[in-house]
């Protein structure tokens, strides 16, 4: 599904990711854990493609193709979807009119006709039902107004809308609480198939206890230094990052 | 203040004593008042506060001849009618009665200036001072035959008016178009102005509209500017709304060289409110400039604005908001809001609120932001694979649906939606 090689990436010239090397297989479920500023959001920034990061060396193949070298609407239109961290309010422009635009652009990059607006309204109503949206949100403004886990129970929508062959979870479960968590776990848990895989990104276990991954990686100052099973993360959650910190930080600096 | 006599007005006063006495609708005391004006002041230049970003002068140093006018048949009126609206033709800034529609409305009378007698001449001038701006005075005495519409007394009006201003040179023209719109008590009416220069030469127009809304009367109006490059503007609208009256305005502005805008209007009856709204999206090196003067005179008024700016390529923008409440206007509401966007770098916009406020219990407030289009909006319009030119047409469009979508009249939503859409 995707490769990732030496990844290097820096922001205002400051190095961020110094040599990432990962492989998600389809129907794979990743989790990439660590502390605070140690390259996990830019990470997924870089993979969706925001200009603000330079990439100075490696290379990403996603499903056969160099996505870095494509522009972020190629990069979604090819199947990789990024749930927000922190998703952008749009004032003035509906949710439906937004959803409709992006798989109508998505359906054209692919050769396809536009989606009938009875098919699209079938399809809006049965994903919603996913995560438990509200009806009337889909009328509103993109997350205006929403609160911190409609925004993000919003996202885990648009991902069942746009059936994209990659998602990555940046810290969806940041500001969540517990009930909200498990609809927008069991949101996720629906959407997995064996053609389907799954990055995501938290910096604390819990999410995992719902979103079960077959592997977990540890980011470090812009390195994974320690994958395993989904073991690693509870040995994780017992000793805290200080112990990670204190066996890596030697050997990157 | 010494002012130095410009040379447009120079110009122009070397044409007023022939033209002056074709005006017959004017009485003599306004049009002597007119001509001293503009004699003293001149045609305001950047120097003169009101006009700081419009420098009209240096516009009419570009000698535009009084009257050079092109003519039209109804055959060309065609493709500039609204659906579902009764069209008024105003060529050259005369009323053309016989390019207008032939449809009579009970209640409704539109009449040449000319042919109005003694008691609705006395209107003329009477909501716009000639001494208070230098156009006002120069359309009082360069003024064409322009026309008076009247809607009697409980009428409401079912159908709109398009207000259709069409004015056209070979080579360049100077037209002053003149109108008079009343509402009687109770009244209720839905008007549609529009501005079009046609031919092949530029145009300098100069728009007046005295405005007069009864006790009780309800005027929904929009004006849409769309002149292009040959069209250089000032369109001034005076309204005075009596108690309970309503006024409601939209202007839309998608083109012309230099267009300034002022618009004042002054609430003189108790609970009688105003909203403005305003878009406009410039490029080039094209000049917007609105005004506009909330005059709140008498207690439990309300008043809103709100006026939008897309400023592309070299072009200006301006948006000056004054607010005068007075010392007997208590319980005034007046909300005043300018939001602008800036497509390019040598972009500008000169916004400036100004309250004057002399009663003690009133709510006021104004805000105004300007910003490049939201690029975390476009990066996650662009992350769900909508391509930049999508996303962008997307985000002006909701920036701008906010006005567009105020206008009452379908047909117009429609037609400034399309051409919006197609310019951004």
């Amino acid at each position: 599904m995707i490769t990732i090689k030496n990844l290097h990436a820096s922001v205002d010239g400051k190095e961020i990711l110094k040599g990432i090397n990962l492989e998600v297989k389809a129907g794979e479920v990743h989790a990439i854990m660590g502390p605070n500023g140690s390259g996990k959001s830019t990470l997924s920034s870089v993979l969706a493609g925001r200009e603000d990061y330079e990439v100075t060396e490696g290379e990403v193949i996603f499903n056969g193709k160099d996505l870095l070298d494509m522009p972020a609407e190629d990069r979604a239109r090819e199947g990789l979807f990024l749930a927000f961290q922190y998703p952008v309010e749009i004032p003035g422009v509906s949710n439906i009119n937004f959803l409709k635009t992006a798989i109508n652009e998505i359906r054209t990059y692919k050769g396809q006709e536009a989606m009938a607006a009875k098919d699209f309204l079938t399809l809006v109503k049965e994903k919603q039902k996913l995560v438990e949206l509200d009806g009337k949100l889909a009328n509103r403004s993109v997350n205006e107004g929403f609160s911190g886990g409609e925004k993000k129970r919003n996202e885990i929508f648009q991902m069942a809308m746009l059936e994209p062959s990659l998602a990555i979870l940046d810290e969806t479960d940041s500001g969540l609480d517990i009930d909200a968590l498990k609809i927008v776990a069991n949101g996720v848990n629906t959407l997995k198939s064996d053609k389907r895989a799954f990055i995501v990104i938290t910096h604390y276990q819990r999410l995992l206890d719902y979103i079960v991954p077959d592997f977990v990686h540890i980011l470090y100052n812009g390195k994974i230094v320690k994958s395993g099973g989904k073991e690693l993360a509870l040995e994780l959650e017992a000793k805290g990052y200080d112990e990670i910190k204190k066996q890596f930080e030697k050997e990157t600096i | 203040m010494v002012i130095e006599k410009s040379q447009s007005a120079q110009n122009i006063i070397e044409k007023i004593s022939g033209s002056a006495a074709k005006v017959g609708f004017i009485n003599d005391t306004t049009l002597t008042k007119a001509m001293m004006y503009l004699e003293n002041k001149g045609i305001p230049n950047n120097k003169q506060e009101d006009y700081k970003y419009c420098n009209m002068d240096a516009v009419l140093k570009k000698d535009f001849k009084n009257i050079e006018q092109k003519f039209l048949s109804s055959s060309d009126i065609g493709p500039y009618k609204l659906a579902d609206t009764i069209t008024l033709v105003v060529l050259n800034g005369t009323y053309s009665e016989d390019l207008s529609d032939k449809i009579i409305l009970k209640g409704l009378h539109i009449t040449a200036l000319s042919n109005l007698d003694a008691d609705a001449k006395k209107l003329i001038a009477s909501a716009a001072q000639v001494e208070s701006d230098a156009f006002i005075a120069l359309n009082t005495v360069f003024s064409s035959n322009g026309f008076h519409l009247k809607v009697e007394r409980n009428v409401a009006l079912q159908i709109p008016i398009h207000i259709l201003y069409l004015s056209g040179a070979e080579s360049e023209a100077m037209v002053n178009t003149r109108s008079l719109i009343e509402l009687e008590e109770g009244a209720e009416a839905t008007i549609v102005e529009e501005q079009v220069v046609f031919g092949k030469g530029r145009v300098f127009s100069n728009y007046l509209s005295e405005k007069f809304i009864g006790q009780n009367a309800k005027l929904n109006s929009s004006l849409f500017q769309n002149e292009g490059i040959l069209g250089f503007s000032v369109n001034t609208n005076q309204v005075r709304v009596e108690r309970s009256g309503h006024y409601d305005n939209t202007t839309i502005t998608l083109s012309g060289q230099v267009v300034r805008n002022n618009h004042n209007v002054v609430l003189v009856g108790e609970n009688s409110e105003a909203h403005l709204n305003g878009l406009f999206s410039s490029r080039g090196t094209q000049l917007v400039d609105n005004h506009t003067l909330m005059d709140h005179q008498a207690p439990h008024c309300e008043s809103n604005e709100l006026y939008k700016g897309i400023i592309n390529d070299k072009s200006t923008g301006v948006f000056n908001g004054k607010i005068f409440v007075r010392k007997d206007a208590q319980k005034t509401n007046a909300y005043q809001s300018s939001k602008n966007i800036l497509l390019s770098d040598d972009a500008t916009i000169n916004t400036k609120p100004q309250l004057e406020i002399y009663a003690d219990d009133v709510k006021c407030s104004h805000g105004t932001s300007t910003g490049k289009i939201d690029e975390s909006a476009l990066f996650y319009l662009n992350a769900r694979g909508i391509g930049k030119e999508s996303a962008r047409k997307l985000l002006l469009g909701s920036f701008a649906l906010e006005v567009i979508n105020k206008i009452e009249v379908d047909s117009l939503r429609e037609k400034v939606t399309h051409l919006f859409e197609n310019e951004i």
